[in-house]
């Protein structure tokens, strides 16, 4: 895409989102009234960024560019930390979302000849539709049979031989597992495929999928406030997820500035061509890479990263940008440790420190302490490798970390902590 | 023999917890030693039906260990322990620790030995006519 077209295409969604009430106000604090009043991309750079606390002050319709008469769709998060975000479709948006997904599952080898089993969640969440619209447009067969209902989901599987599986990766393994219990072997499955989104999952689960179940395993990314599932996807090169024309990415560091390609930071997204919600420099939260070019799979344009982390995780200790993510690599790649660990930030004098706690157990523990103590080292030595920050390693008990009902609490900033009192 | 080794944090009051339990569970201990870092100590002991009290440790939320040692009675006099060592030595045996302890009823000098090959360890303990 030439820079000319690029900005056409902005000013576009600008036309378009001036029509939201929100965004009048925001583009007017920068001085643009008009989508000609963007006439470069440094322009564009200018205008605020939005995020999900706008979508909860302006709930539930504040962000949406029509007339509810217009609408035909409404996916909303599940609002489990406040008010859902909600998001809107016209027919047209519709029509795109679908479009989006079924060229990227076009590029991951997927024809109308497949049997594909969507067992994403139908519902509020976009997972499930997208997916089922994606594969409709495609033209393949398409099993709605939604989450959960596992034995259900093996039987038809085997009955209908479905060709390919759409769920949440852990989904996936649950499945694998599931299909050994029901005595059943992946060669009873004519699964090729896989398409996994919906949450964080690493190569060795990766590995562990495909050599479970027998297929090639691929990454799909999106998230409801800029469309749903199918923003990108992975295609059979497995060189990164392929950015669907449809949306312009930006990489931004800390302070909100935009960093050159192959720069590592927080994906910021701006939609092409959508009418009832379109979006404005949006902040995923999510952190990642982005590289321009073409593939062999026929995709032109943007290509990002796995996304590792999320910017809400994000430490800074001594200046260094550190995910509690990286630490558990470290501590899996070492091996032999159940990954119960809590990272401690605090500071002492001028100087931040970081410790990492891990739970010794009956695979780890040794009744000498020169190989304790070479545990110790070898965790140290990574966790450095890695962060490149030196960090301490301390063995503890086993339960001796609290635990917490839902996500364990991972990190202690005790930095913070001073700062308050 | 087998000997239970128990990962403890250093930290206050956790060897007394242990002991705590090891007394609920009604355990006696015959031999112990503790060797400590700065941050944990493993407690060493020996004690009547290792694999038992282990399982009972488990259930506590102890790491517990089970290792292989050798319990050598030693003469009661200078160079004693040396003595006996110095004839292990020579058969090849590399001691990884040791500790000792005198039985109460014939006040008989004891030592545990930790080896790292307990093979070698067998076979000169046969050589040797020692238990």
């Amino acid at each position: 895409m030439t820079q000319d077209e690029l900005l056409l295409h902005l000013r576009k969604t600008i036309a378009q989102v001036l029509k939201a009430p929100y965004y009048k106000k925001r583009l007017a604090e920068v001085g643009i009234y008009y989508p000609g009043d963007v006439k470069s991309l440094e322009d564009f750079r200018k205008i605020p960024l939005t995020d999900k606390e706008a979508l909860r002050q302006n709930y539930p319709f504040g962000l949406f560019a029509e007339p509810l008469e217009k609408m035909v769709r409404i996916h909303a998060s599940s609002g489990t930390t406040g008010k859902p975000t909600v998001v809107g479709y016209t027919r047209e948006d519709i029509q795109l979302w679908a479009k989006i997904v079924a060229n990227g599952l076009r590029r991951a080898g997927i024809t109308s000849n497949d049997v594909v089993q969507v067992a994403y969640g139908y519902g509020l969440f976009t997972g499930g539709m997208g997916l089922h619209y994606g594969c409709e447009e495609l033209g393949a067969l398409v099993i709605p049979i939604s989450g959960g209902n596992t034995q259900r989901q093996l039987m038809l599987m085997r009955d209908f031989g479905s060709t390919v599986l759409c769920c949440t990766p852990s989904y996936a393994l649950y499945l694998a597992d599931s299909l050994e219990e029901e005595g059943m072997t992946k060669e009873d499955l004519k699964l090729r495929v896989g398409i996994f989104g919906a949450e964080p999952w690493t190569e060795q689960m990766r590995a562990e999928i495909e050599t479970r179940l027998g297929i090639r395993a691929l990454d799909i990314y999106g998230l409801s406030e800029t469309m749903g599932p199918g923003v990108s996807l992975e295609c059979l090169k497995g060189e990164g997820l392929h950015i669907d024309e449809n949306f312009y990415p930006e990489i931004l560091d800390k302070d909100g500035n935009v960093l050159p390609e192959g720069e590592t930071g927080e994906l910021v997204l701006t939609s092409f061509n959508k009418m009832g919600f379109p979006g404005l420099r949006y902040r995923t939260k999510d952190i990642t890479s982005i590289t321009y070019g073409s593939c062999t799979c026929g995709h032109t344009g943007w290509t990002m990263k796995r996304v590792s982390a999320r910017v809400d995780d994000m430490l800074i200790i001594r200046g260094v940008n550190v995910f509690p993510s990286q630490i558990e690599e470290a501590i899996l790649s070492v091996g032999g440790i159940e990954p119960h660990y809590l990272i401690v930030v605090d500071r002492e004098g001028n100087l931040d420190t970081l410790e990492v706690q891990i739970e010794v157990n009956a695979a780890s523990f040794n009744d000498e302490i020169r190989e304790l103590e070479e545990l110790q080292q070898r965790l140290q030595t990574k966790i450095h490798e890695i962060l490149n920050i030196a960090a301490r390693v301390r063995l503890v008990e086993p339960k001796s970390i609290p635990r917490s009902e839902g996500k364990a609490k991972r990190v202690i900033d005790k930095r913070k902590e001073k700062q308050l009192s | 023999m087998l000997q239970l080794s128990i990962f403890l944090e250093n930290a206050q009051g956790r060897l007394a917890d242990a002991l705590n339990t090891l007394a609920d569970l009604q355990v006696n201990i015959r031999a112990l030693s503790l060797a400590d870092t700065k941050d944990y100590g493993v407690l060493r002991i020996i004690v009547e039906n290792p694999e038992e009290v282990a399982e009972k440790l488990r259930e506590r939320n102890c790491v517990v260990k089970i290792t292989q040692v050798w319990v050598l009675k030693v003469p009661d006099s200078p160079g004693g322990l040396a003595g006996q060592l110095n004839k292990l030595v020579a058969e090849g045996v590399n001691v990884e620790y040791m500790y000792g302890f005198v039985e109460k009823e014939n006040e008989q000098a004891q030592v545990v030995l930790r080896v790292r090959d307990a093979e070698i360890m067998q076979a000169a303990m046969d050589k040797l006519a020692l238990k």
